[in-house]
This record gives structure tokens, C-alpha cells and sequence, in this order.
């Protein structure tokens, strides 16, 4: 290759760093200035369904309009605050849910025989590889009034008659726990695995109790995996949509169901980019934790 | 260890069971007689050829296979070179904002990603004239652009892993950094794309939310097809069709596994032979 074609070309690490980058860059960075942009814009009877934010006044007026009036309509409309409330609680509710039932379970894995930690592990993956969407219809066929639950509970002379299970929020929380805990199970597992066994054999023989050691060593060193965990779940079941359109009441406010109410029934996708706005700004901030709280991590392994 | 094993036992068969009775219930009923999905009528495998004859499942499945298998080679392609940046090239000027672009679509809520997709292609198609309409192409670029962020994390964490070392060595014997990354790395880590591919296969072939954005009428994949049957109640047919997906997936995994596990056994056979080698070494020295 010829010197002046050499220096034309990229060098080998930007073109290795560019091509990822740009391709983030114009399918996951850009669509959002997008969706900002049509949030200020007020729906229109039109393919697309909006009105353009810059139209020609005259021959050399460019005039930009702003709409405010879909961020108006999200704060004095009740039903999206209610929204995004019920949202934040039902995925804080689903994600501490998680963190009781995952941290026993990767306990568990993680204090096994190393020859069944990774066929547990794989177990553990396994439903996380199969469809998202059948395993929350599995839970239809359970929780139903006629459903597996109830017809074992009946057997059983627990109870009389069907409880209304489907439909309930009892269902969606256990829709969320049941599709999330890998996203649980996993960072807590990989904490565990790592630690070191010896600083408990030396609370032990310092005469400290399995449990006080368990709180005061175990406990503290799995911080990092339990909050990578409860970020992994609470981020996205804030926003989730299939859970409690399937499970739910029909009624139940959840923000990934307001938005796309708005988006395909009512089609008013100005309202419908002001909610994601809304619910992105919520979210940016543990999202950015999460990326920090991930490359302490490597920073860590690396040493 | 503290002879609690009882804690440790029963803490594993509750967890499993409460992962694998759904899985189970919707294969069992699969293989039901009655139309009434929780009521047993015997044992019959007349929804799998109820299956076999509905044509809007199997072109739906069809266009999904095929979104998948697309959108998991371009996402294992685009997130190796992602996880290298991240776990090999150090601080660079952006390199917040490039890892900050590779974490948040693992979070990211899909009806946010769908949305703002969608609103990209809109503009696109207005602004440059592609892509024209929605279809395979757009669900395709949508999948790479979730599925790229579950690649690079298990990319970047085995290159993390690894031992840089093998890579100097190469590189002072004269190697050149593509020869280096083609002779060297991308066999050592070739278990960890595997199982990237496997993983954004099946992120793709599961999607609905997405999907439902970005795809134009007339493309509905399979996951909006089984959305829009099972909102209507449940069906003897999608328990059919659980079970293939549930079979097929589970078999796949499974031979990954395996083949990852006899891999790490032959390391760790090949790491002990060399740090005996390595020991022997330093006693023969010793000695002389």
C-alpha cells in the first residue's frame, strides 16, 4: 500500500472503535433526539401522524414551533401520574421480590460442588433461553380460575372455591419475579462464586457464628451484585409492557401500557414521545449508575 | 460447608421448581385431548397437526427465524468489536459515552427502544428515502441494535478474563494485530460468541415489543402473532408450540454447554500440564 493511501485509511483501533460507535450512535442515540424532538410537536390527522416543529413563514422566515402542551397534558392528566407511580412501585416490589427469592437460590449455586455449579448455572439459564412471552402465558394456564393452582388447592381442602388469581396484582408481581429472576440470580451468582472462603474460616475461628458471619462478611462483600442485580430488574419492569397486559387487571396503570395505549390506539404519538421523555429522564440516572457500578467492576478484576 | 446443606437443598428445589413448573405445565398440556387447556381429555398430539396447518403461524415463524439468525450474526460481528474496544484499547477520548451507548439498551424499557426506533425510520424515510416502508429490514437493524448490548457485556467479561499475555507474546514475536486477533484471541474466546449468538437468537426470535414498532403491516413475526392469539385466552395450539420452541432451544443449550465444558476441562488440563512444566523447570534449576 502506498504511504499516502496508508494515511487516508483509518487507523486499525479507530476503525475497530468507529464502526460499533456509529452504529450505536445512529440507532440508539440519535432515535431519542428524534423522539424529543416530536414530544414538542402536536398530533396531526397525517402519515406521519405530527406536525413538522419548523415550517416557512413567509419566503425567508423559518418559524419553529414548540408545542409544550402534550408535558402540560402529563402533569395535570392523573392518570399519567398515577402511571408512573404505580409503575415505580409495582417494579421496586417486583425487584426486592427478586433479591429474597435470587439470593438464597445463587447462595445455593454458588457454595455447591464445583462440578454441580455449572450444571445449576446452565439450569438456571435455561428458562431464560426459552420464549419470554410462552412463559408468561404458562402462568395464564396456572393462575386461572380453573388453572393448576387453584385445582391443587381445591384437591388439597385448602380452599372452597376458585381465588381469582388472573387478573390481580398478585399475577403481575408473580409474571415479574418469575421472568426477571435470572437478571437477579445472575450477578449475584458470579459475586458469590468469586469470594473468598477462607475470610469466613477465620470469623469462624475467631468464634463467629455461621449467621454473624454470613451478615458481616458475606453479606457486605455481595453489595456489588446486589445492586447490579436490583438495577438489571427495576430499569426495565418499570417500563414493561407484556407482563400486565396479560396477567393484570385491565385496568392496572402501568407506564409501558399508557404509552402504548397512546401509541396504538389512539395514535397520538407526540403524547406518546412525551412519555418516553418522561420515563427516560426517571431512568437515567440509575442507568448511569449501572454503567459506573459495571466498569468498577472491571476496573477491579483487572487488578 | 457449615453442614447447613438442608438450607442449601431446599433453597435449590424451591427455586427450580418454582423456573420449571410453568415450563413443564405448558408441555404437558401440550399433549392434550381437550380444548380446555387445564382440564386432562388424554393424551393426544392432534394440536402439533393443528400447528402443521395454520399458515399465518408458520410464515410468521419463518420471517422470525429468519430476523433471528440475521440479527445474531451482525450482533455477535458488532459486539466482539464492541467488547474489544471496552475490554482491550484503554481510555480513549468518548470511550463514557461508548460504554454508557453499550450498557443501556440491556435496560433500556422496550417500549422506549420500539418508539424511538420507529420515529428514526419515519424521519429516515422522509429525510434520505430508506428504508422505504417497514419490514424485515427495519425488525432486522432494531434486533442488532438491542441484541449487540448482551454480546458485548459477554464478550467483554471473557476478554476480561483471559490472559493478555498470549496476545504480547504474539505481537513481540511480530504478529500484526489482525493476524494477533484472528490466530489468537477470537479462538480463545470462541465459546463466549457461541453463546452471545445463541443468546441474541433467541432475544430476537422472543421480542414483541419491539417488533411490534418497527415492523410494517404485513410483517407480523411470531411473537405478534402468539400476542395476539393468547390475549384472546389460552390455546392448545401455542402449548404446541411452546414445547417445540422449549425442545429446540433446550437441546441447543445443551449441546453448547457441553461443548463449552469439555473445552474448559481440556484447558485446565493443558494449564496444569504447563505449570507442572513450569514447576519442574524452577526445581530442576534449583538443584543446578
Amino acid at each position: 500500500m502506498t504511504s499516502w493511501l496508508r494515511r487516508l485509511l483509518p487507523h486499525g483501533r479507530t476503525l475497530v472503535t468507529s464502526v460499533p460507535y456509529v452504529w450505536l450512535l445512529v440507532f440508539f442515540l440519535i432515535p431519542f433526539v428524534i423522539v424529543l424532538k416530536i414530544s414538542f410537536s402536536s398530533a396531526a390527522i397525517a402519515m406521519p401522524p405530527y406536525e413538522p416543529l419548523l415550517h416557512w413563514a413567509s419566503e425567508n422566515v423559518m418559524q419553529v414551533k414548540l408545542n409544550f402542551g402534550n408535558y402540560l397534558f402529563l402533569v395535570q392528566d392523573n392518570l399519567y401520574w398515577k402511571s408512573y407511580l404505580n409503575s415505580i412501585f409495582v417494579a421496586g416490589v417486583s425487584t426486592l421480590l427478586c433479591l429474597l427469592i435470587g439470593y438464597p437460590l445463587a447462595y445455593a449455586m454458588a457454595r455447591s460442588s464445583p462440578a454441580n455449579r455449572n450444571i445449576l448455572l446452565l439450569l438456571a439459564i435455561l428458562p431464560f433461553f426459552t420464549s419470554f412471552l410462552l412463559r408468561v402465558y404458562a402462568w395464564i394456564g396456572l393462575l386461572k380460575n380453573n388453572g393448576l393452582v387453584n385445582n391443587a388447592l381445591m384437591a388439597l381442602g385448602v380452599i372452597d372455591q376458585p381465588i381469582q388469581m388472573l387478573q390481580t396484582d398478585f399475577a403481575v408481581y408473580v409474571g415479574m419475579v418469575y421472568s426477571y429472576l435470572p437478571f437477579m440470580i445472575l450477578p449475584l451468582y458470579a459475586n458469590l462464586e468469586k469470594m473468598d472462603l477462607t475470610l469466613l474460616e477465620a470469623a469462624a475461628d475467631l468464634g463467629c457464628k455461621p449467621w454473624q458471619g454470613f451478615l458481616k462478611i458475606t453479606l457486605p462483600l455481595s453489595t456489588p451484585g446486589v445492586v447490579a442485580g436490583c438495577l438489571l430488574v427495576f430499569i426495565p419492569a418499570v417500563g414493561e409492557f407484556v407482563i400486565p397486559s396479560l396477567l393484570g387487571d385491565p385496568g392496572m396503570l402501568m407506564i409501558g401500557k399508557v404509552l402504548w395505549t397512546e401509541f396504538f390506539n389512539n395514535r397520538d404519538w407526540p403524547v406518546a414521545s412525551a412519555v418516553a421523555i418522561a420515563l427516560l429522564l426517571f431512568l437515567v440516572l440509575p442507568i448511569m449508575y449501572l454503567d459506573r457500578a459495571q466498569n468498577a467492576g472491571d476496573d477491579e478484576e483487572r487488578k | 460447608m457449615y453442614g447447613r446443606s438442608w438450607f442449601r437443598n431446599v433453597s435449590l428445589i424451591l427455586g427450580f421448581s418454582f423456573l420449571y413448573i410453568p415450563i413443564v405445565s405448558l408441555i404437558v398440556y401440550s399433549f392434550n385431548k381437550s380444548k380446555l387447556v387445564t382440564v386432562w381429555g388424554g393424551f393426544s398430539t392432534m394440536w402439533y397437526g393443528e400447528l402443521l396447518k395454520n399458515e399465518q403461524i408458520l410464515s410468521a415463524a419463518w420471517l422470525s427465524l429468519r430476523v433471528a439468525a440475521i440479527s445474531a450474526t451482525l450482533a455477535v460481528a458488532l459486539g466482539t468489536l464492541a467488547g474489544m474496544v471496552l475490554a482491550r484499547f484503554g481510555p480513549f477520548k468518548g470511550r463514557m459515552m461508548f460504554s454508557g451507548l453499550t450498557t443501556a439498551p440491556l435496560v433500556m424499557p422496550e417500549v422506549i427502544t420500539g418508539l424511538s426506533l420507529l420515529l428514526l425510520f419515519v424521519t429516515m424515510e422522509q429525510l434520505i428515502g430508506w428504508p422505504a416502508g417497514r419490514g424485515m429490514t427495519t425488525i432486522i437493524i432494531s434486533h442488532v441494535t438491542f441484541t449487540m448490548a448482551f454480546v458485548t457485556v459477554i464478550v467483554q467479561s471473557r476478554l476480561a478474563q483471559m490472559d493478555e499475555s498470549l496476545e504480547e507474546a504474539a505481537l513481540d514475536l511480530g504478529a500484526r494485530p489482525w493476524k494477533v486477533f484472528f490466530l489468537i484471541t477470537l479462538p480463545i474466546i470462541f465459546p463466549a460468541l457461541l453463546s452471545g449468538w445463541l443468546l441474541a437468537f433467541t432475544l430476537s426470535l422472543d421480542d414483541l415489543v419491539i417488533a411490534s414498532f418497527v415492523a410494517g403491516p404485513g410483517s407480523s413475526t411470531l411473537p405478534m402473532v402468539i400476542f395476539s392469539k393468547v390475549r384472546l385466552g389460552v390455546s392448545p395450539d401455542i402449548n404446541a408450540l411452546a414445547t417445540i420452541l422449549v425442545g429446540v432451544v433446550a437441546v441447543g443449550v445443551l449441546i453448547a454447554g457441553i461443548v463449552m465444558t469439555r473445552q474448559q476441562k481440556l484447558r485446565d488440563r493443558d494449564a496444569q500440564m504447563a505449570l507442572a512444566a513450569n514447576q519442574q523447570m524452577i526445581e530442576s534449576m534449583k538443584k543446578g
